[in-house]
């Protein structure tokens, strides 16, 4: 197996962003697991009509991954997302977003991801199916992951994807907003 | 298709004036509960931008009602009233017409000013642009004063305008409120027009 395939695996892990550099790392390095560090940074968009829309992040989260040396496809990535830390630049956008309306933040307090599958798209690519939870809701979701770096006993990924929030009764607004939130993620990972 | 006449009005005058009455009420009453904290947070979204979009349709209709004030004939004034009654009359005429313009153009300043940015999506038909003014808590917090209070001062006018009407049914028993229902004349003794000149659009009137 590629050494290139190897840092794949690692991409399951929504993960990612970092000064690292793009060149491939070794197979044996990049083998292990990693717990997703507080540094990284989760950013979602939804796009409103007639142009701009939401930006926002979560500043809480959690996660790990495991990068399988020997086959990619056993790799695994668990990621939790605490809807209450959710932030915009608008406090009052924050606000809506953790009621009743959209997550929920009180009575469903994490958003959940975990892998299924994880397969290799290029050098440096991948793509990681999984199940989302949300308000309790599970459907299986798409990320595509670009490795950034290895450094060290860090990794660093770029993550993408567009999540149809309606899936999860988390519709409200729309069509004013659109129903696809777009998540673009910076994901690091320390080597335990 | 009926126009105001000399005694009475027409068609467009009192399918207008009674189309902004119920639209403002309702929007009233739409702004007294959406800005309730227990309402459900969805529903209030919902309630917002229904109060946008209705609030603009009066808008739109208060135009198209002072349109036809300023190139149309205005019936006189009830022979009964004597020249006190008619300047207040046309006062708060004039006021509340004005006002159904104030209040829905300073609710599209709120819109246009909230730093939260959400688009008046018309019906979810049509996106209608801010106004050229700065987004800012401030600009928000003064124009929400302008359209909260411009809107009290308009359901203050339209309920002494009301009384007025039925005071004028009930007690004087002369025309001013049937004639705005379309039935101009027979209510009273002073149904015969103010003016006695022949016009085509009296008799036309006259028959329905």
């Amino acid at each position: 197996m590629k050494p290139v395939a190897l840092t794949l695996l690692v991409l399951p892990a929504l993960l990612c962003v970092s000064s690292v550099q793009a060149a491939a790392p070794e197979l044996a390095q990049a083998a292990g697991t990693y717990v997703i560090s507080g540094s990284s940074q989760i950013r979602f968009t939804v796009d409103q009509v007639g142009g701009g829309g939401i930006n926002g992040k979560f500043t809480k989260f959690a996660g790990r991954m495991r990068i399988d040396g020997n086959s990619i496809g056993a790799s695994t990535v668990s990621f939790t997302l605490y809807p209450q830390s959710v932030a915009t630049p608008e406090q009052r956008i924050s606000d809506f977003l953790r009621s009743s309306a959209v997550f929920d933040a009180e009575t469903y307090p994490t958003v959940t991801f975990r892998s299924t599958a994880v397969r290799q798209t290029g050098e440096n690519t991948a793509i990681v199916d999984g199940m989302l939870t949300a308000r309790g809701i599970t459907h299986r979701e798409q990320f595509a992951v670009r490795l950034q770096g290895l450094k060290g006993g860090t990794i660093a990924f770029n993550v993408t994807g567009d999540v149809y929030r309606s899936r999860y009764k988390m519709d409200v607004g729309t069509p004013i907003y659109l129903n696809v939130v777009k998540f673009d993620m910076d994901i690091r990972g320390d080597k335990r | 298709m009926r126009r105001d006449r000399v005694n009475g009005y027409g068609f467009w005058a009192i399918g207008l004036h009674w189309l902004i009455a119920v639209l403002i009420l309702g929007l009233v009453g739409l702004g007294f509960v959406m800005r309730r904290t227990a309402v459900d947070p969805a529903l209030q979204f919902s309630l917002y931008q229904w109060h946008k979009s209705v609030g603009f349709v009066v808008l739109g209709l208060a135009v198209l009602r002072g349109l036809i004030w300023l190139v149309g004939r205005h019936p006189e004034a009830v022979a009964s009233l004597g020249p006190v009654e008619r300047r207040a009359a046309l006062s708060t005429h004039l006021t509340l017409a004005l006002l159904c313009l104030v209040v829905p153009l300073a609710g599209w300043a709120v819109a246009s000013t909230t730093p939260l940015n959400i688009p008046t999506f018309f019906f979810d038909l049509v996106v209608i642009p801010p106004l050229p003014l700065g987004r800012s808590e401030a600009g928000e917090g003064f124009w929400s004063l302008v359209h909260a209070g411009a809107a009290y001062l308009l359901l203050a006018l339209a309920a002494l305008h009301a009384a007025a009407a039925l005071y004028h049914h009930f007690v004087r028993r002369d025309e001013v409120l049937s004639r705005m229902l379309g039935r101009p004349g027979p209510h009273g003794p002073h149904a015969a027009p103010a003016s006695p000149a022949p016009n085509p659009l009296q008799r036309e009137g006259s028959k329905q």
